[in-house]
């Protein structure tokens, strides 16, 4: 990025070789298969996929948040020097919210309907040690921070008295009101109509710079990782098929998912005509083919897609892609 | 819209306004008079936001609500006077979760050999049984589909069943409410793909609605644009597209998120014009709200209003050719500096 030299820096996330299972009597039934992924302070990182692909699982991984019989049966995440895999619930409470915190797609869902916004965001706080003044003078200055109108105000208002923007921007403001590090957002412009969704990713996008926060970003929608992210992982079946920065994969995508994905995708401009599908389906967990696990469904694929599972290779374009196939060999 | 042909479905001045939800709540009007004509073989793409009332208007036009005041002609006939197999067989409402509109116990051919008795498309159940092979065919699903349950398929797949199953009493109109807002990327693809290729195959006429430009876009001949009950622009697709009138319909396409990054990421250094927008568009008020005022309905969010549009509502009349904008400032290009005067709020309303 031109602005600040992100690379160099130390990464605030590293996940590395992180697999996820289903753990049941007759054995684990993987759903994510070594995701490595770093996050830096200051850069803005999207996950995206298909329903399935195994981005929010990896997000709640993350956050410590998976639910037996589903759990971590690999690898690491570290946030700067604390392992998360395996920490104790009480570092876990201790590092969401100061550290890391989250934003999911329905904040309904996350929102106490009985409880004002402002005492739900101030009880955050307090739970980290801050005193009842700092908490309430926070929790506006947060509710500011978002560009809610009369903040004082609002912080009395009942969830359902807000508009589905209004919630959202409060998530937010309750997200960063402990100053964390790392924000995790599953989907949280998903549900918003698109002149919202753009003010939403407007603010987040102007907060992070603010704070040289890293974001992880996860999303189905192609649209907002090309304006939102300046790195992007591409999922498929529980797995990291394509990683770069976002400008070189949406120019030049290197694994034949992404490449059908993007052609799936319409346009408000250019020429009309019939989207690219994908034949088939993805494999279902527990399913997952010998090889790659795109080959069945890939116009590109050699003999060898279905006997070896090709890795992450760094390529010219800057981009790493797990494919066995150049697009200088990838057929018509 | 200029059309040779009589509409295969038309609606005039339809106005819809529910009743108060509590003692204390105002009415609510979904639509505020909407005008429209379907031309044979053609499909017309209503596009807006949440709350906009293109939801309503599917259901007034397939006869599921009643409206309020106007009227809805299916082939010059008043909708809400045909009796519903009559209604059926000419026209077919396809919406968003294909698993609620299927029966949870009934295999592909069962809901299939239903519709086809019932409609009496098919003599006796040997005839039924070709017939849904053809169906499935026809949304490109294997055979093996026929004994499946709604359960034991994806979302896609249960909206392909949704489709043949409309297109099983043989009706001339597909009234389509977000057929495609659930599905994935990938799939959703093959869904449009689908319906462009059956309105051509069996000359369907189409009113697609749906929140997201691009795809309606990808199906649509006329496009129509709503807010707050009311059509403020239609016109033919590429007029519409390529050189939108109303400020509403600009700000809907400067907002939608393409799948191309143009170097200029939200929020970036270079992307201080993105700053400026983070307060000029109001987010969707809710037509009841907008309802109060006299003008435009968008006035208070449009960063080119001049003192007319807060005090009068601009009528949807022809700017060029075919292409319609209800606007007293169509077609003016908004400056940078341009912000309406509630700009630095929010100005959402719940």
């Amino acid at each position: 990025m031109t602005d600040r030299d992100v690379t160099s820096a130390e990464p605030v996330l590293a996940i590395r070789d992180l697999s996820v299972g289903l753990r049941a009597r007759s054995g684990v039934t993987e759903l994510i298969r070594g995701v490595s992924l770093d996050i830096r302070p200051g850069e803005r990182v999207g996950l995206v996929g298909e329903s399935g692909s195994g981005k929010s699982l990896t997000m709640l991984a993350v956050m410590g948040l998976l639910a037996s019989p589903v759990a971590v049966t690999g690898g690491s995440v570290t946030l700067g020097g604390t392992q998360l895999v395996g920490a104790s619930d009480r570092t876990l409470r201790a590092l969401r919210g100061s550290e890391i915190a989250m934003v999911y797609q329905d904040p309904m869902t996350s929102l106490d309907p009985l409880q004002r916004v402002g005492e739900q965001i101030a009880e955050g706080l307090r739970a980290h040690g801050v005193s009842r003044h700092e908490a309430s003078e926070r929790t506006v200055a947060a509710l500011a921070e978002v560009q809610l109108p009369d903040p004082a105000r609002l912080a009395r208002s009942y969830p359902h008295e807000l508009s589905g923007g209004m919630r959202q921007r409060v998530m937010i403001a309750a997200a960063l009101a402990g100053n964390p590090r790392l924000l995790l957002a599953d989907e949280p412009t998903t549900a918003l109509d698109v002149t919202i969704q753009r003010q939403i990713l407007s603010l987040v996008a102007r907060i992070q710079r603010a704070r040289n926060l890293a974001v992880l970003w996860v999303t189905h929608d192609l649209g907002v990782a090309a304006q939102f992210v300046q790195r992007l992982a591409v999922m498929y079946a529980g797995r990291v098929v394509e990683v770069g920065p976002t400008t070189a994969i949406f120019s030049d995508p290197q694994h034949p998912y992404t490449a059908a994905l993007l052609d799936a995708v319409p346009s408000t401009t250019g020429e009309r005509a019939a989207l690219g599908q994908i034949p088939g389906s993805p494999p279902e967990p527990g399913s997952f083919p010998a090889g790659c696990s795109f080959a069945s469904r890939c116009r590109q694929a050699l003999p060898r897609c279905t006997r070896a599972e090709p890795i992450l290779e760094q390529r010219p374009s800057g981009v790493e892609a797990a494919c066995f196939v150049p697009p200088a060999e990838w057929r018509a | 819209m200029s059309s040779p042909a009589a509409p295969v479905l038309a609606a005039s001045d339809l106005v819809k306004i529910y009743p108060p939800a509590s003692r204390a709540g105002r009415p609510s009007t979904a639509l505020a008079g909407v005008s429209l004509d379907l031309a044979e073989g053609t499909c017309l793409g209503v596009v807006g936001e949440s709350g906009c009332g293109k939801s309503t208007l599917a259901r007034l036009l397939v006869g599921l609500e009643r409206p309020t005041a106007g009227t809805v002609l299916l082939q010059g006939q008043t909708v809400t006077s045909f009796r519903r197999p009559e209604l059926a067989r000419r026209l077919q409402l396809v919406s968003q979760d294909p698993f609620s509109s299927l029966n949870p116990r009934l295999t592909v051919s069962s809901a299939l050999t239903e519709v086809l008795l019932v409609h009496h498309r098919v003599d006796g159940k040997k005839q039924a049984a070709a017939r849904v092979a053809d169906l499935l065919e026809m949304v490109s699903l294997g055979p093996q589909f026929a004994s499946r349950l709604p359960h034991e398929m994806s979302g896609g797949q249960a909206q392909r069943v949704a489709i043949a199953r409309a297109l099983a009493a043989e009706p001339q109109i597909l009234v389509l409410d977000e057929p495609t807002s659930a599905l994935d990327v990938s799939v959703r693809a093959g869904i449009v793909n689908l319906l462009a290729g059956l309105r051509t195959d069996l000359a369907l006429s189409y009113l697609f609605i749906s929140h997201d430009m691009a795809v309606i876009r990808q199906l649509s001949d006329q496009i129509g644009v709503m807010y707050a009950g009311r059509f403020v622009e239609r016109g033919p697709w590429q007029s519409v597209m390529s050189e939108p009138l109303h400020p509403y319909t600009r700000a809907l396409l400067q907002a939608v998120p393409e799948p191309h990054p143009d170097g200029s990421l939200l929020g970036g250094p270079e992307g201080s014009a993105e700053e400026s927008t983070e307060g000029t568009l109001e987010p969707g008020e809710s037509p009841a709200a907008a309802s109060a005022q006299n003008g435009c309905k968008y006035a208070p969010r449009c960063p080119i209003r001049i003192d007319r549009c807060l005090t009068e509502e601009p009528p949807l009349e022809i700017v060029t050719g075919a292409h319609e904008a209800a606007c007293y400032r169509a077609g003016v290009p908004v400056e940078p500096g341009d912000v309406p005067a509630e700009a630095g709020g929010v100005g959402e309303r719940a």
